[in-house]
């Protein structure tokens, strides 16, 4: 990222051995430059250059990982300001905050709850980060009370909120072995929590109003040893947070500016409504937050936040898909029907889901459209009759079925007269245009 | 630490297209409203100002849509029996345009005739002063069948058509041309296909500030990452001065996010989705705000409460931060 070609054959021994497998040094630089080969190909590096090289490769924004008892939250890495130039990698984690000053019970209530929420989507399972617990006094029984009502919920990872070192100092001895994150350092207390952070193992936020301030404390912490930060530019509109947070990512990315190398956390729970915390939230997602600290756990807004995560950090290079084949739902017979999708994650959920939940069995065939919605493909060629009919044949369906009855989707009627054509033997049938409607369409005409 | 803070600068900035017609500019609209006009990326106030805000427009009906969602139907009432009844509703809403989006078929199940169409059209126009854009029912031949005399009846009120595809724009382009509206290019997600069209429409003799772009998008869930993502690249180039990429754009995350299952039904869906109503409002203000940071100039929702979300983070995206 930072060393371009020129600037790393400086650091290379310039022989041009070929050891490396390339004809010379420039060249072998760069490919380094292009991160497409490891620097350890050149066995004549001195130490002196890897150091440097070392320092100069380290990822723009740091790598922060929180961990406890098995689970591991990460932000960071990220290369790009823009999804379209190579893919978000670090998913932001999702944290509920509970403060000391609710009844342990009610505490420990809210977080099993949180905790045990899990939601389904195209096949994948999702589910909170973790919890932040945030002191509002400075008493440290009371502090370290709520940090056991959460331990006793969730053993998911966590944020400890206090200004106050002696309350963060008392919450940590009751997460040894864990990283949490610590919240945080200001510039008053950024001595005593930086030693804090170093003694425990923990990633510590940096807080404070201007990037100026936050640039100050986070190399400051950075001298004194403590690696693991995380930016608070104490943005709370979503105006402010837009601004600073596209701010930090350029300055990191472009310029390499490495006092604001570090993960961003938002506080949408801070919003006056839990609307407005669900549009706050959206955009920490979408515009660069590492960690987003939540106070309202509510179903149907959790849903839709995790949704536009797994949207948003989905590889642009890659659709997500799933494997051609026969899928079988609700035990078929060979008198069930058999209905064609397509291999794309989205379109094949959509269709098994309904059919799933709907009781009625049937043969799902997902011919390969190279991972394309019903529509795309059609459009691009890639789910016509004849690769229907590819896959009809291909994967044997007409072994398992005495009654040959396919369903094609509405929306792609238009392919039923050429499909007759392709397989002679089969009833061809067109069902409706959304997966919605299959249930009601299976059992009032198939 | 001061901290140089880079601030990009650009050669290209987006046109700005204005809708609807005063009485003093030869319509009968209460204002007229206008879009576009970005030297910077979304909200980027520390480089440059923004000068029109994103705006939210409602999605009517000519007559009472039989396949929206029960929440919609609950929401709007009796109001959806009569376009002008629901024109009124939707200002009341706090829209800032009306999106008329005419039926493939009347109640009778007949196609919908033309003089039904422009009755509708005149209808909304003369119940509400907000300005208007008018959607055919989305079949190349319908469209012009109605969409031409709804544009010679509202010739003036620089109403914007909707919508033009790459087959099916010529007649469209024509009667905009002819009657001083605007038109709406929708291309399917691509950057490409979206220049190509601007073009063919532009070498019609239209003038690029009276078309606006819809890249097409996906609903949360279905396809907003390429839809979010073809914004964010059709905004770059446009400010990296490619002509034909430098319009407004409009995108209708209301009719994506009511298609969803999410949204539109409440029954026989998985327990974890949560409160049906709640769930279905998020989907689609989400969805809308999503799309607006990454360079929407115009969206279409359909509920009340997704607008008045949209429009209160819209308020709080154009305040400028003390810090910027
Ligand atoms: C996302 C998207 C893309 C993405 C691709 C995503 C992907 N992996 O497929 C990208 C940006 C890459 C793309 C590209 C193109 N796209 Co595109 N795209 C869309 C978009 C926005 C959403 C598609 C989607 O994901 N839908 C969700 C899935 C779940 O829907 P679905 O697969 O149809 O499944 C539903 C039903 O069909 C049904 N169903 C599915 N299977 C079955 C089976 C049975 C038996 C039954 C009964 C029902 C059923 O259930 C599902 C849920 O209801 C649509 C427009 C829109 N808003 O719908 C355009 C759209 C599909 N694209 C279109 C076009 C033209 C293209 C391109 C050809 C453009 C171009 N020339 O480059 C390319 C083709 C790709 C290529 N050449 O590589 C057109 C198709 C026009 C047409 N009617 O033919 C559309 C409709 C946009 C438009 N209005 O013009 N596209
Ligand atoms: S192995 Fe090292 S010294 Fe030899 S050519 Fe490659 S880069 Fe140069």
């Amino acid at each position: 990222m930072a060393l371009s070609g020129i600037q790393i054959y400086k650091l290379l021994p310039q022989t041009n051995c070929k050891d490396c497998g390339f004809p010379t040094c420039l060249a072998f630089a760069m490919k380094l430059a292009a991160k497409q080969v490891e620097l350890a190909a050149c066995p004549h590096v001195s130490a002196e250059a890897q150091a440097q090289l070392a320092e100069a490769s380290e990822p723009p924004v740091r790598l922060i990982s929180l961990r406890s008892n098995g689970f591991e939250v990460k932000a960071g890495n990220e290369v790009v300001l823009f999804r379209h130039e190579k893919t978000f990698y670090n998913k932001p984690g999702l944290f509920l905050r509970v403060r000391d000053s609710e009844p342990v019970e009610a505490i420990r209530a809210r977080v099993a709850a949180a905790d045990g929420y899990h939601v389904n989507y195209v096949g994948r399972d999702l589910s909170l980060d973790g919890f932040a617990v945030e002191a509002t006094g400075d008493n440290p029984a009371v502090f370290t009370a709520a940090i056991g009502a959460v331990r006793q919920a969730s053993h998911r990872p966590l944020i400890l909120i206090s200004h106050n070192p002696d309350l963060i100092a008392a919450g940590l001895r009751l997460l040894d072995g864990e990283h949490p994150l610590i919240c945080g350092a200001d510039a008053s207390n950024w001595e005593k929590m930086g030693d804090l952070a170093k003694q425990h193992g923990a990633a510590l936020v940096v807080c404070a109003d201007s990037l100026d301030g936050l640039a100050d404390l986070a190399t400051k912490l950075k001298d004194r040893g403590v690696a693991d930060l995380v930016l608070d530019p104490a943005a709370r509109q979503l105006g402010a947070s837009l601004l600073l947070g596209t701010q930090i990512r350029r300055l990191a990315l472009r310029q390499n500016f490495r006092p604001l190398g570090y993960p961003v956390i938002a506080f949408p729970g801070d919003a006056p409504d839990p609307a407005q915390e669900a549009t706050l939230a959206a955009q920490a997602i979408a515009k660069y937050a590492g960690f987003i600290v939540l106070d309202h756990f509510a179903a149907e807004v959790m849903y839709p936040l995790m949704v536009l995560r797994e949207n948003i950090y989905t590889d642009p290079q890659k659709p997500i898909q799933v494997q051609p084949g026969i899928y079988e739902i609700n035990n078929p017979g060979p008198e069930s029907p058999v209905l064609v999708t397509t291999n794309f994650s989205i379109t094949y959920f959509s269709v098994a889901n309904e059919v799933e939940s709907s009781g009625l069995p049937a043969w799902l065939i997902v011919a390969d459209a190279e991972g394309m919605s019903v529509l795309t493909a059609w459009a691009a060629g890639k789910f016509d009759a004849e690769r229907i009919a590819k896959s009809v044949k291909g994967f044997g369906i007409a072994d398992k079925v005495s009654r040959k009855r396919i369903v094609l989707p509405g929306h792609v009627a238009v392919l039923s007269g050429e499909l007759e054509e392709e397989l002679p033997d089969w009833e061809i049938r067109v069902g409706p245009r959304e997966a919605v409607d299959l249930p009601a369409f299976m059992k009032q005409t198939l | 630490m001061p901290v140089q803070i880079p601030k990009d600068s650009w050669a290209g900035s987006v046109r700005t297209v204005t809708l609807g017609a005063t009485a003093a500019e030869g319509g009968t609209r209460a204002r007229s409203v206008t879009v576009g006009g970005q030297k910077t990326l979304p909200f980027m106030h520390f480089e440059q100002v923004t000068p029109h805000r994103p705006l939210v427009a409602i999605e009517i009906k000519d007559r009472r849509p039989e396949d929206w969602s029960p929440l919609l139907l609950d929401v709007w009432g009796d109001a959806m029996g009569d376009p002008a009844a629901w024109a009124k509703a939707a200002e009341q809403a706090g829209a800032d345009l009306l999106v008329l989006a005419l039926s493939l078929t009347g109640g009778d199940g007949q196609p919908t005739q033309p003089q039904a169409a422009v009755a509708a059209a005149k209808a909304v126009l003369d119940a509400s002063g907000l300005p208007l854009i008018v959607f055919g029912p989305g079949q190349a031949e319908a469209d012009n069948a109605l969409l031409v005399p709804v544009a010679e009846a509202t010739k003036g009120e620089r109403i914007a058509l909707g919508i033009c595809e790459d087959k099916n724009y010529r007649t469209l382009v024509a009667t905009a041309l002819a009657n001083d509206h605007r038109v709406i290019a929708r291309s399917p997600m691509d950057v490409n296909l979206a220049k190509q069209l601007n073009i063919l429409i532009h070498d019609m003799g239209l003038p690029l500030d009276r078309i606006l772009m819809d890249p097409t998008t996906g609903a949360l869930g279905y396809g907003i990452e390429y839809g979010y993502s073809v914004m964010e690249r059709l905004r770059l180039a446009a400010l990296q001065g490619d002509a034909m990429t430098q319009l407004p754009m409009i995108v209708t995350p209301g009719f994506e996010a009511w298609k969803a299952k999410e949204a539109k039904v409440g029954q026989d869906v998985p327990e974890a989705w949560g409160n049906w109503a709640e769930r279905a409002i998020t989907w689609e203000a989400l969805t809308a705000v999503t799309l607006i940071e990454s360079g929407a100039d115009i969206v279409v929702l359909r509920h009340p409460e997704s607008v008045r979300r949209v429009r209160q983070a819209i308020d709080a995206l154009m305040a400028v931060p003390e810090t910027a």
